[in-house]
């Protein structure tokens, strides 16, 4: 297959099997594109982008702005703290105005969920999601599967767990989309109350005490606590947190087997995961960044191609 | 009754077949397509001699074949050492983005060294419209200046192009008309060296 069976990337959970292949694959000739002496293609140059962040955003709105100048789209960048929706104005008013310049896609973070998914039902354009609240961030858990392929050669059977506030995270979410759907096995792993009630239906364990859950598995993909989206105190401190559920060097080194580990960013340093592991071999969180370009690269160029003139 | 389904069955058969299959003529056997490989290494050998500043590029998906077969007879029988190769996708550079009905589907790009000041032959099996070529000249610029590029293709669809684009190594002149099709087959991808002109 060469194309992709959606129109919008909203997220993984309305993808196939054979688009995240076609995506993978993709990437991989834009991971070359990226590391030539000129890392641009031409292929884009017709298509306008705007990138519409209504929430905080530094790596994904870099890499996507990066991914779209690579491939010569000509972009427009938003952030709503700068803008007319301080005034008053509704989001399909925002947009619309904005698609009335001749804009072809929208990349778009918002803080409610389901927005791009509201988005796509009401305005011409295609919408890729770069997370929306707690729902879902497809491009993300793109790139971390991606990364595992490129480490582990696949990621079809492997193991691997997610540690961290599972409840608040979008990342988590599609990250249990994308690698169930490629035929992995997922455990998550964190305090009681930052484990969403309904877990067990996206069939995945739970696994309460970490030293198990990283001796069971290949990737350990640590997580943020996601403190501006908590209402409430879910543990009594942090320093409780991190003695439970932080990933160290000396956990990392009793270990019976040399495990990958993982981090989507921004890193606490000393809170999920200390220093000396972030910046261990083991460690692929820089590759993670690489890739996220030549995913959004790969990811954009299908939607674009879908978009015919 | 059973009669006159027989006779729909072989009138089904027969329309099913004629659209099948295309008529196809060979335009060249096994033998010539092997003295034109040789021409054109010693074409190749006549202008770039050592081959030091020179590099072969093939042109993905097909141009790969040829490039193989003539660095093979390049090494064997000239003694070039350190033949530089690589393969140039031109996939993210074809100017019919978004305008075909068909998915582009891109392939993979291996050059491992700089292209600047060396003098760059591209590869391929077909020249038709020139589009390929034109895009092939944008991308090459992704991995330096290079001080000339030449063009080599083993079949020179005459009379078909596009754009302002010649070979300056050619295998056979064909001339075709555009509802044909010209097929080059290569020995290790589809069993034989044959090149067939296929009309629909």
């Amino acid at each position: 297959m060469s194309e992709l069976s959606v129109n919008h990337l909203l997220g993984i959970k309305y993808l196939q099997k054979s688009d995240i292949d076609l995506i993978f694959n993709t990437a991989d000739h834009f991971k070359e594109v990226i590391n030539r002496p000129i890392k641009k293609v031409p292929s884009l140059r017709d298509i306008t982008i705007a990138n519409l962040f209504f929430e905080n955003s530094t790596r994904t709105r870099l890499s996507f702005e990066l991914a779209e100048k690579r491939l010569s789209a000509d972009t427009i960048n938003f952030s709503a703290a700068s803008s007319s929706v301080k005034k008053g104005e509704t989001l399909i008013d925002t947009v619309n105005n904005i698609l009335s310049m001749k804009v072809d896609m929208v990349v778009m973070r918002h803080p409610n969920p389901g927005a791009g998914i509201f988005l796509s039902k009401h305005v011409k354009a295609s919408i890729v999601n770069a997370g929306d609240g707690a729902h879902e961030h497809p491009t993300q858990a793109l790139l971390d599967s991606y990364s595992i392929r490129e480490r582990l050669g696949e990621v079809a059977g492997k193991n691997v767990v997610i540690v961290g506030d599972i409840l608040h995270s979008r990342v988590a979410l599609s990250n249990i989309f994308a690698l169930k759907l490629q035929g992995a096995n997922v455990k998550v792993c964190g305090p009681k109350t930052l484990i969403p009630k309904y877990i067990d239906s996206l069939g995945v364990e739970v696994e309460t005490n970490l030293i198990k859950a990283l001796e069971w598995c290949d990737v350990a993909n640590m997580l943020r606590v996601q403190n501006e989206r908590m209402d409430i105190s879910y543990f009594p401190s942090t320093r409780e947190y991190t003695q439970q559920f932080g990933l160290n060097k000396k956990i990392l080194n009793s270990l019976n087997k040399e495990i990958i580990v993982m981090h989507p960013g921004p890193i606490n340093r000393g809170v999920e995961i200390t220093s000396d592991v972030a910046d261990s071999d083991q460690a692929i969180i820089l590759d993670q960044v690489q890739n996220g370009v030549a995913i959004r690269m790969a990811a954009i160029y299908l939607l674009a191609s879908k978009i015919k003139q | 009754m059973i009669i006159r389904i027989k006779k729909y069955l072989i009138f089904a058969f027969r329309t099913f077949i004629s659209t099948q299959y295309m008529s196809q003529k060979v335009l060249l056997t096994a033998k010539e397509v092997q003295i034109i490989l040789q021409r054109l290494a010693c074409q190749l050998v006549e202008n770039h001699s050592d081959f030091s500043n020179t590099v072969l590029i093939g042109i993905q998906p097909r141009g790969i074949f040829l490039l193989n077969r003539l660095q093979e007879i390049l090494e064997k029988e000239y003694q070039i050492k350190d033949l530089k190769t690589g393969q140039l996708d031109i996939t993210f550079y074809r100017d019919d983005f978004r305008r075909s009905d068909k998915p582009l589907e891109a392939n993979k790009t291996k050059i491992d060294f700089v292209v600047e000041d060396k003098r760059v032959v591209f590869v391929d099996d077909v020249l038709y419209t020139g589009r390929s070529i034109r895009a092939a000249l944008t991308a090459i610029q992704s991995f330096g200046r290079p001080k000339e590029i030449e063009l080599l293709s083993f079949i020179d669809r005459r009379f078909s192009r596009h754009l302002p684009i010649q070979p300056d190594y050619n295998g056979r002149q064909v001339d075709a008309i555009n509802e044909e099709k010209v097929k080059v087959n290569w020995m290790e991808n589809e069993g034989e060296d044959i090149v067939y002109l296929i009309s629909k």
